[in-house]
C-alpha cells in the first residue's frame, strides 16, 4: 500500500480552515461568556482566554508534531531514519514530564489565587478595572428562590419581590443570596457572573456587579430539575440609581404584573410546580419569609432545620424524639400530613414544638452569615491572611515582641 | 401552565404497580415496539428456522471461554451503542427543531427520558462492555494464559451485564425510565418528585449490571496477578495489560461505591429512609459527592484501557519498540490514584470554599500531566518509525489530535472561576464527547479493526472501513465543535426548547454532524457485514499486522485451549523477540490439556436476576422474593456440581496444531 499513507495528513488541513472558519462565525456571534456586562463575568471570561492561551503552548507544538511524524515517518517514506529499537531517552522523558509540568505550575498559581478572588462567597473589591469601591456605597441584597419552575427574586430592603423578573441597578455590588423550595437549580445570569447552585435547605451565595445598563440579558436554571426546567429563564434588566427607584415604585404601585403581598400562604401556592410562568411583582413581602424557606419551615406547623440541628446539638430528645418527625416531613409525599397536623392542632404536638423552640438560641428561619469579606491588601491572599514575616523578630528574645508577632484575633476583619 | 399529573398509584397484590398505565402514552415508542417486536420475531424466526439455537446454547451462551465472552462483551456494547446513539439522534433532531416558538417533536417526558437514558445507556452499556470485552479477549492471549483464573465467574459477570441492559430496554416500554439525568441527582430523583417507576429501572439495571462488573474487576485482577506466563514479571507485561491492571483495581475499588449510593437511594425510595431527602436531616449534597467518587474514576476506568490498546497499536504499526515504556506504566499509575482526588471538580459551583475548590482544580490539573507523558510516548514512538496507516493506525491519529483538544478544554474546566461560566454547558458537553468520542470511540473502532482478524481469522474490509473513519471523523467535529460555541454563547445543556434564533444555526450543524456519525456507524456495520461475506478473501494468518504480543503467537482465531505449551517470555515485546530470535513452535510432545466445562448457570442467575429486578422495580413482592430466593439458592446448589472440567487429549491437540500448518505456532517452552 504505498500511496495510502499520504491520506491522513490532508485531514488537517482541512480542520485548520475549518477552525479559522469558525474562529471567524465565532467573531459574528454572540459569545456573552466572553464579553459579558459584569465585572466578575469578565474577569471569569478572561480566564478561560488566559488559560487555554497557556495551554495552547503545550497543545499546538504536540498537535503539530504528530500530523507532522505521521507524515514524516509514513512507511513510504523509506528516506526517513527507521530505529526500530529505540525506546528510550533520558533527556526526552525529563522533557515530556517537565514541559506539562511547567505549564500545569503557571496554572495551578492562576488557579490559586483567581479561584480565592473570584470566591462567589466574597464580596467584590472593584466595580470595574478602573473603579475601587466605595466604602459608603452598600451592595443591593437580593434573595433568590428557586421554584418548580420559575424563579422568585425578593429585595428585603426595598420590601418586594418578583416572579421571573431580575431588575438590578448598574454599577452598584449586588449580593445574592440564593436557595431552593425543592430540588437543585443553579443560578445563573451569564452576563453577569458565573452561576451557583440553588439546593433546597441550604443557602449559597454570589457577589457580583453589573456595568453596562440593557434589557436585554437573561438568566436561567443551569441545572436540570425536571419537566419545566427549559422554561425557567427569567429576563435580567441593568438600570441607572433612579430608573431602579422608579422600578421599585412601580412594582410597589402595582401594575398589570401586580400579585399582591407575598406571605406565607401565598407562597405555599406559588411554589407549586408551574411551567413558563409570566413575570409577576409583589408590592410587599414577609421579611421572615425568606428565612423560613432557607429553614424549610414555611409550612405552620413545621419543625425548621435549625431546630432539629439545635436538638441534635443536644444529643437528641431520645425516645420522645419519634414524636417530632411529623413535623420535619417536608416534601411532597408528606405535606398532607403536615397541614392536616395544623389543621386539629394535636396538644401534644403542639407543646412539643414550643418545647424545641425554647431549645433554640437561634431564631426561626434566621440564616448564619457566611460570607468571606474581600480584603484590601490582597497581599494577604499568599499566606491566606497571616502576618507577613518580617514581623518574626529572631534577635529580640523579650515577651512583648513575641506577643507583637502572633497576630491577633481581630486582625482580619 | 399548570402541571397535568398521571396517576400512577394503583397497586396491586398480584402485579405490584404493573397496570394498563404502564404504556406509554406516546406513539412514538409504540411505533419503536411494533418494530423492535417485529424484528425480534423475524430474528427469532431466523434462528429457529436455522436451527442455531442448539449452537447458540453449547457455544456461546453457557460458555466459559474468555474468548468468547470477551466477543459476546462487544456484541452487547455494539447493539446498546446503537440504542444510545438513536438517543441521541432524537436529542439532536428535537434541539434543532424546537425554536422559534416551536415544541419540537418530544414532550418534556420523553425529552428527559431521553437524554438520561443515552447517558446511562453509554457508559454503563455500551462503553463498559467494550473496555470489558478487549480486557477479557486480549488480556489471558497477552499473558499467555489459557482462560482468566475463574472462567464460570466470567460467565456469570456477563450475563449480570446483559441483565441490566435488558431491565434498561425494558423500560422504553414498559413504564418509563427516569427523567433525572444520567446521575440522578436527589431530591430530583428521589420519591417525592420521582415517584414513578422511572428511577427504579435506573436504580436496578445499574445495581445488577454492576455486580457483573465488580466480578469481572475481582476475576481479571486475579488473572493478571496469577497467571502471566513464565518471564513475565511486571515490568515485562504488555502496556495494554498494565491498563487492564489497573483499570481493575480502579473498579474493585471505585464500584462498591456506586452500590454503595445506589443502595442508599433505593432504602430512601422503598423504605422512607432520608440519606438524600430534604427532610429529617437529609443532604442531597453526599449523593452527589458519593456519585462523584465512584463517577470520576469511572471515567478512568473507560479510557485507560483504551490508551492500552493505542499503545499497542502505535508500537506494532510504527514496527517499533513502544517509547518509554517505564514512564508509561508509571504514568498509567499515577493516573489511577490522582483519579481518587479529584471528584469534585463535578461541582465547584456547589459552594465549596475557595481553598477546597483550588485543591481539587489544582489535582484535576495534575492528571493531564501523566496524560501528557502518555501522549509524548505515542508521539515518540512514531518519531522513527516506519508507519503503516491500516486503520487501527487512522484512528489512532485521528485519537491523539481528538483527544488533546478535549483534554485542553478539560483542564480549562479544571479552573474553578472558569467552571463557574461553564458548568452544565454545552461547553462541558462538547468536552467530555471530545474525550469519549475522541478517546474511548475511536479506541474502539481502533481495536476492533486491531483485534478482528485475531477473533475471527479475517480482516474487516479496508474501504468501508475507511468510509467509516472519515465519516466519524468528520462527523464529530461538526457535531461538537458547534457545542463549544454555544457554551460559551451560555447555553445550558438538558434544555428542550429554545427561545434565540441566533443559536439555531449551531444546532443545525450539529445535527449535520450527527447524522455524517450515523453514515459513520452505519458504514462500520456495513464493512463487518461485507467483511464477512467477503471472509474468504479477507483471510489472514495468525499475525496479519506484525504483531509484537502473545495474542499474535496463536493462530486466527486461537484454539480452544490458546497455548499447547505456556509460551516463555523474555522481553516485554514477546512474540516480536520470538520471531526475532526464530522460535520454531513444537511439532510434538503435547500434554493433556485441563479445561473448565461450559455452564448454564451464568445465564440462568442472569434470568433470575432480570425478573428480580423487574419485580422490584414494579413493586411484585412476592414475585420479587421467590427469584431472590431461587438467586442464592441456585448458586448454592451450583457450589455442589463437582462436573466442572475436562481434559482436552494431547492427540486432539496435536490434531489441532497440525490443522493450523503453515500458521504461526507458539513457542515451546
Amino acid at each position: 500500500m504505498p500511496r495510502r499513507p499520504v491520506a491522513p495528513p490532508r485531514a488537517p488541513v482541512t480542520r485548520i480552515a475549518a477552525a479559522l472558519a469558525l474562529t471567524g462565525a465565532l467573531s459574528a456571534c454572540n459569545t456573552v461568556v466572553l464579553k459579558p456586562a459584569g465585572d466578575v463575568a469578565q474577569q471569569q471570561g478572561d480566564l478561560v482566554v488566559i488559560s487555554t492561551l497557556l495551554m495552547l503552548l503545550i497543545i499546538v507544538p504536540v498537535i503539530a508534531l504528530t500530523l507532522f511524524f505521521a507524515f514524516k515517518y509514513r512507511a513510504s517514506n523509506k528516506e526517513a531514519n527507521y530505529q526500530p529499537d529505540w525506546d528510550h531517552s533520558t533527556q526526552l522523558e525529563l522533557v515530556i514530564w517537565a514541559a506539562p509540568l511547567l505549564i500545569i505550575i503557571c496554572l495551578g498559581a492562576l488557579t490559586w489565587v483567581s479561584t480565592h478572588l473570584l470566591d462567589p462567597y466574597r464580596t467584590i473589591g472593584r466595580i470595574d478595572p478602573e473603579t475601587p469601591i466605595s466604602a459608603q456605597v452598600e451592595p443591593l441584597e437580593v434573595d433568590v428562590v428557586a421554584l418548580d419552575w420559575k424563579w422568585l427574586f425578593i429585595y428585603p430592603e426595598q420590601g418586594v419581590a418578583t416572579v421571573n423578573e431580575l431588575v438590578v441597578p448598574t454599577n452598584r455590588p449586588l449580593h445574592f443570596r440564593i436557595t431552593a423550595s425543592s430540588v437543585m437549580n443553579s443560578f445563573y445570569v451569564p452576563a453577569m457572573a458565573g452561576q451557583i447552585y440553588a439546593m433546597p435547605g441550604m443557602e449559597t451565595r454570589l457577589n457580583a456587579v453589573m456595568n453596562r445598563t440593557g434589557d436585554d440579558f437573561v438568566g436561567f436554571s443551569a441545572n436540570y430539575s425536571g419537566a419545566g426546567f427549559s422554561g425557567m429563564r427569567f429576563p435580567v434588566r441593568s438600570v441607572d440609581d433612579a430608573g431602579f427607584a422608579s422600578w421599585v415604585a412601580d412594582v410597589k404601585d402595582g401594575g398589570e404584573k401586580a400579585a399582591g403581598t407575598l406571605d406565607a400562604p401565598t407562597y405555599l401556592d406559588l411554589e407549586k410546580p408551574s411551567e413558563n410562568v409570566p413575570a409577576m411583582h409583589f408590592a410587599n413581602v414577609d421579611a421572615k419569609l425568606y428565612g423560613r424557606i432557607v429553614d424549610m419551615c414555611v409550612e405552620p406547623g413545621k419543625m425548621c432545620m435549625s431546630e432539629m440541628m439545635a436538638i441534635d446539638a443536644r444529643g437528641g430528645l431520645g425516645k420522645a424524639g419519634i414524636h417530632n418527625v411529623e413535623m420535619l416531613t417536608y416534601d411532597k409525599h408528606g405535606r398532607e400530613a403536615a397541614l392536616d397536623a395544623t389543621r386539629n392542632p394535636d396538644a401534644a404536638l403542639t407543646r412539643e414544638l414550643a418545647w424545641v423552640r425554647a431549645l433554640c438560641e437561634q431564631e426561626a428561619g434566621a440564616v448564619i452569615d457566611n460570607t468571606v469579606e474581600a480584603p484590601e491588601d490582597k497581599n494577604s491572599l499568599t499566606g491566606f491572611g497571616l502576618s507577613a514575616p518580617q514581623s518574626l523578630s529572631l534577635a529580640g528574645q523579650n515577651d512583648s515582641q513575641s506577643t507583637l508577632a502572633r497576630p491577633s484575633k481581630t486582625s482580619r476583619n | 401552565m399548570a402541571i397535568e399529573a398521571v396517576d400512577h398509584s394503583h397497586w396491586s397484590p398480584l402485579l405490584g404497580r404493573l397496570w394498563w398505565d404502564a404504556i406509554p402514552p406516546d406513539p412514538i415508542v409504540w411505533a419503536t415496539f411494533a418494530g423492535v417486536m417485529l424484528g425480534g420475531i423475524a430474528l427469532v424466526a431466523a434462528l429457529t428456522y436455522f436451527k442455531v439455537w442448539g449452537y447458540l446454547w453449547k457455544e456461546w451462551f453457557t460458555s466459559v471461554d474468555h474468548k468468547k465472552i470477551g466477543i459476546m462483551y462487544m456484541v452487547l456494547g455494539l447493539v446498546m451503542f446503537i440504542r444510545g446513539f438513536a438517543d441521541a439522534i432524537m436529542m439532536r433532531l428535537q434541539q434543532a427543531l424546537a425554536f422559534g416558538g416551536s415544541e419540537g417533536y418530544l414532550n418534556a417526558h420523553h425529552f428527559d427520558q431521553v437524554f438520561t437514558a443515552h447517558g446511562v445507556i453509554m457508559i454503563f452499556f455500551a462503553a463498559m462492555p467494550f473496555v470489558t470485552g478487549f480486557m477479557n479477549y486480549v488480556v489471558p492471549l497477552q499473558i499467555g494464559a489459557r482462560d482468566v483464573s475463574f472462567p464460570f465467574l466470567n460467565n456469570f459477570s456477563f450475563w449480570m451485564t446483559t441483565s441490566g441492559a435488558v431491565l434498561i430496554m425494558a423500560s422504553l416500554f414498559i413504564g418509563e425510565f427516569g427523567q433525572t439525568g444520567w446521575l440522578a441527582y436527589p431530591p430530583l430523583s428521589g420519591i417525592a418528585y420521582s415517584p414513578y417507576v422511572g428511577v427504579d429501572y435506573w436504580i436496578w439495571s445499574l445495581q445488577i449490571a454492576g455486580v457483573g462488573t465488580l466480578l469481572s474487576g475481582v476475576n481479571l485482577i486475579c488473572t493478571i496477578v496469577k497467571m502471566r506466563a513464565p518471564g513475565m514479571n511486571m515490568m515485562k507485561m504488555p502496556i495494554f495489560t498494565w491498563t487492564a491492571l489497573c483499570t481493575n483495581i480502579l473498579i474493585v475499588a471505585a464500584f462498591p461505591v456506586l452500590t454503595a449510593v445506589l443502595t442508599m437511594l433505593s432504602m430512601d425510595r422503598y423504605l422512607g429512609f432520608n440519606f438524600f431527602t430534604n427532610d429529617l436531616g437529609g443532604s442531597a449534597m453526599m449523593y452527589v459527592n458519593l456519585i462523584w467518587i465512584w463517577g470520576h474514576p469511572e471515567v478512568y476506568i473507560l479510557i485507560l484501557p483504551i490508551f492500552g490498546v493505542f499503545s499497542e497499536i502505535t508500537a506494532t504499526f510504527c514496527g517499533k519498540r513502544l517509547f518509554g515504556y517505564t514512564s508509561m506504566v508509571y504514568a498509567t499509575m499515577v493516573i489511577t490514584i490522582l483519579s481518587y482526588i479529584v471528584w469534585l471538580h463535578h461541582f465547584f459551583t456547589m459552594g465549596s470554599g475557595a481553598s477546597v475548590n483550588s485543591f481539587f482544580g489544582i489535582t484535576t490539573m495534575v492528571i493531564s500531566i501523566p496524560t501528557g507523558a502518555k501522549l509524548f510516548n505515542w508521539l515518540f514512538t512514531m518519531y522513527r518509525g516506519r508507519i503503516r496507516f491500516e486503520l487501527p493506525m487512522m484512528w489512532t491519529v485521528a485519537f491523539m489530535v481528538t483527544f488533546t483538544i478535549g483534554g485542553m478544554t478539560g483542564v480549562l474546566l479544571a479552573v474553578p472561576p472558569a467552571d463557574f461560566v461553564l458548568h452544565n454547558s454545552l461547553f462541558l458537553i462538547a468536552h467530555f464527547h471530545n474525550v469519549i468520542i475522541g478517546g474511548v470511540v475511536f479506541g474502539v473502532f481502533a481495536g476492533i479493526n486491531f483485534w478482528w482478524p485475531k477473533a475471527f481469522g479475517f480482516k474487516l474490509h479496508e474501504g468501508l472501513g475507511k468510509i467509516s473513519f472519515w465519516c466519524w471523523v468528520v462527523g464529530f467535529y461538526l457535531a461538537f465543535m458547534p457545542l463549544y460555541v454555544l457554551g460559551l454563547m451560555g447555553v445550558t445543556r438538558r434544555m428542550r426548547v429554545f427561545d434565540d434564533p441566533s443559536l439555531h444555526i449551531w444546532f443545525i450543524i450539529a445535527a449535520i454532524g450527527a447524522a455524517v456519525i450515523a453514515a459513520g456507524i452505519g458504514a462500520f456495520v456495513l464493512q463487518v457485514a461485507f467483511s464477512i461475506w467477503k471472509r474468504k478473501e479477507l483471510a489472514c494468518d495468525g499475525d496479519p499486522w506484525g504483531g509484537r504480543t502473545l495474542e499474535w503467537s496463536t493462530t486466527s482465531p486461537p484454539p480452544h485451549y490458546n497455548f499447547a505449551f505456556t509460551p516463555v517470555v523474555h522481553d516485554i515485546d514477546a512474540w516480536e523477540d520470538m520471531k526475532r530470535c526464530d522460535v520454531a513452535a513444537p511439532k510434538s510432545g503435547f500434554l493433556d490439556i485441563h479445561m473448565p466445562r461450559n455452564t448454564g448457570t451464568g445465564i440462568i442467575l442472569g434470568g433470575i436476576a432480570t425478573v428480580f429486578g423487574f419485580a422490584m422495580i414494579w413493586q411484585i413482592w412476592w414475585l420479587a422474593a421467590i427469584t431472590f430466593v431461587g438467586m442464592v439458592g441456585y448458586s448454592i446448589a451450583h457450589t455442589f456440581n463437582y462436573n466442572r472440567d475436562y481434559y482436552i487429549p494431547a492427540d486432539e491437540v496435536a490434531e489441532t496444531e497440525a490443522a493450523a500448518h503453515g500458521q504461526p505456532l507458539p513457542a515451546g517452552a
